[in-house]
């Protein structure tokens, strides 16, 4: 396979700064000689690519957009969404494990940890040696997180949590946990606080999710909290209340957005290419109709869903940047990368069914990506609630 | 150790070019352009030999229309220390003016090594690295694809037909990289962030007309398509008289 060229209908490319493009044309490169050739095959034997963990560090992928005196990149949030386009032109998988290490795991001990948590814990997750994941939805809240039942007690020296969190990527895998527990009343939204618990804490297990058709070469994991006990200095003493957590989606969403462009090119860069060269009654496929208005919709739906991330990540590089404006772009994007795979899929006909083409793996993962940090519909919902300033889930 | 590393600003071979409309030069609208990928090994080269030797510089100089800046800053985002763009208004297709441009910013320096790809991957030339060590007066060793150096004494090898060659020589010299050489790394992150604020200095350059001109450019023949003569041994008698009557191949 050639080297991708991306997907560049309106000349985008030059509303990227030099270092923008540079920060895309490297990672774009690595997921060329590192992500393509072995994704399929992890795809198939549900295996996370591990080994490509200490070289998305090198790169400096882990956290980009957070500052240089913690090790991590300094990047704008421009260049951060394409290397989030770029990892998810190789898989969901591979795009989902950078998004939860930095904006997942990194962001809260960013935003709302101390001074010496930031200089514990911030370096060695740059430099991929501490692996974390995000512990906020449980088995019978996902789109209603206000409802968690996982509890923290204070004690004495210590703090105590109980309880139970599902869908969590890289759980196994991960040394470090942040947990979000109500420490009042379960009724109390305001007192969901945020710990870092290393998942090797007595009571802490983890237990991979079996049995996936999507995001298959991505760890998913049930966390079990029994009587977990950490010290004080694991609360995050900045976090408070719901909206705590959902900050760090925002910025996990933000990626999503990119991370969906970037599967959308990968499969209409694969279905220009199969159309053009597939002859079925004497002609390449590309030359009918039916495929031609295939193809003119995909490059129609990426080309805006593009120009979309760059006015978003400008406005949030200016701090104005809304979480309803995110919530637009990651349901607008990741339904139109579903749509794009789905139609490749199909063009590509029965070989669109093989792990040897992307589109029915892009296809599978972008129908988890659909449902996970926040579901379309909710987004829908967040939309319409700004829209009316009505709310019609609360 | 001090090290210099001429580089240029090619097409990408994944681009499909366009000839002008002059008929010798290349359309660039739409064209991506790359570091040249011989001059890669030389940039990676430099930068293991200056984290060998545990001091130095590694000096990126390229002669090129302003656009080479980002060429330049690609080689400071992989770890180089400083560039120099010597600024010409388009491409320059003389070899030897090249050569000479270089020469002039490279004389009175005193690099311990100079190092160029062996040829660029546009005009496939392979002629300035010689030239540059010819009027700099300096040992050459071309297509280098492995290099030691302690002591102030260097040996490289050579891949030739059949075989490998081992040369010895001594610093400084211009040097000439192939193929297999390293693998060059990619510019980091925190590299190309970097590389922003490393110097770059632009000294507007007027090479010489030079004895050589692009008279026309043409792209190569559209392939045809295949014939299948036919399937098994049944087809090998009629495959071999095409290849010889039709191909003229045997």
């Amino acid at each position: 396979m050639g080297k991708f060229q991306g997907v560049d209908f309106y000349d985008v490319d030059s509303l990227l700064s030099e270092e923008e493009r540079a920060v895309r044309d490297t990672v774009r490169a690595w997921v060329d000689d590192n992500v393509i050739p072995v994704i399929g095959e992890h795809y198939l034997e549900g295996r996370f690519p591990k080994q490509l963990v200490p070289q998305m560090a090198e790169l400096g992928l882990f956290g980009a957009n957070l500052p240089e005196e913690y090790g991590c990149a300094g990047l704008n949030n421009v260049a951060y969404g394409l290397i989030m386009q770029e990892l998810e032109r190789g898989d969901s998988g591979v795009r989902s494990f950078a998004s939860v290490q930095g904006a997942l795991a990194m962001y809260p001990i960013y935003a709302f940890g101390s001074d010496e948590q930031k200089r514990r814990w911030l370096p060695k997750m740059a430099s991929g040696d501490v692996i974390g994941c995000f512990g906020l939805t449980e088995p019978d809240y996902g789109s209603n997180p206000a409802g968690m039942i996982t509890v923290a007690k204070e004690t004495k020296d210590a703090w105590v949590l109980n309880g139970a969190k599902m869908w969590i990527t890289n759980g196994s895998t991960a040394q470090l946990a942040i947990v979000w527990a109500k420490t009042g009343k379960l009724d109390d939204v305001n007192s969901i606080r945020g710990f870092i618990v290393p998942t090797n804490t007595k009571g802490f297990s983890a237990k991979d999710q079996k049995g996936k058709l999507s995001l298959r070469a991505s760890d998913t994991s049930e966390l079990v909290l029994q009587d977990v006990c950490v010290p004080k200095d694991a609360l995050l003493p900045q976090s408070g209340g719901l909206k705590s957590p959902l900050m760090c989606l925002t910025q996990a969403r933000y990626g999503i957005a990119w991370g969906a462009v970037g599967a959308a090119m990968a499969c209409y860069d694969e279905a220009v290419g199969y159309a053009k060269n597939r002859v079925t009654f004497g002609h390449p496929i590309g030359g009918f109709q039916l495929q031609q208005a295939r193809l003119a919709e995909m490059l129609t739906e990426i080309t805006k869903a593009q120009l979309l991330c760059l006015q978003l990540g400008r406005l949030k590089d200016q701090g104005k940047a809304t979480p309803q404006q995110v919530s637009l772009a990651k349901r607008n994007n990741v339904s139109i990368a579903t749509d794009v795979a789905r139609e490749t899929r199909r063009l590509l006909g029965a070989n669109g069914i093989l792990a040897e083409y992307q589109a029915m793996r892009h296809l599978a993962n972008l129908e988890s990506v659909y449902t996970y940090e926040g579901t379309h519909d909710i987004h829908t919902l967040i939309l319409g609630q700004e829209i009316t300033g009505i709310s019609a889930f609360n | 150790m001090k090290i210099a590393v001429c580089i240029k600003r090619v097409p990408d071979s994944e681009t499909r070019v366009k000839i002008a409309a002059d008929g010798k030069s290349l359309d660039e609208a739409g064209v991506k352009f790359i570091l040249n990928p011989y001059d890669e090994f030389a940039v990676e080269e430099a930068l293991r030999q200056k984290e060998k030797a545990g001091a130095g510089e590694v000096v990126v100089i390229a002669l090129g229309p302003p656009a080479a800046q980002e060429t330049i800053r690609t080689a400071l985002a992989m770890g180089a220390d400083r560039g120099v763009l010597l600024q010409t208004q388009g491409l320059h297709a003389d070899g030897l003016e090249t050569a000479r441009a270089l020469a002039a910013e490279l004389k009175d320096n005193e690099f311990d090594l100079i190092l160029l790809g062996k040829m660029a991957i546009d005009d496939y030339n392979h002629q300035v690295g010689p030239m540059v060590a010819e009027l700099l007066d300096l040992p050459c060793v071309t297509t280098v694809a492995h290099l030691e150096i302690a002591a102030g004494k260097a040996t490289a090898e050579r891949e030739i037909e059949g075989g490998v060659e081992v040369v010895e020589f001594s610093l400084p010299a211009v040097l000439t990289t192939d193929k297999g050489l390293n693998e060059p790394r990619y510019p980091a992150l925190k590299g190309i962030m970097a590389a922003k604020k490393k110097p770059l200095e632009v000294k507007p350059t007027t090479p010489g007309p030079g004895a050589l001109a692009i008279v026309s450019l043409t792209l190569p023949p559209e392939r045809q398509a295949g014939k299948i003569v036919g399937e098994g041994s049944a087809a090998v008698a009629e495959l071999v008289r095409l290849l010889r009557e039709e191909a003229k191949v045997l």
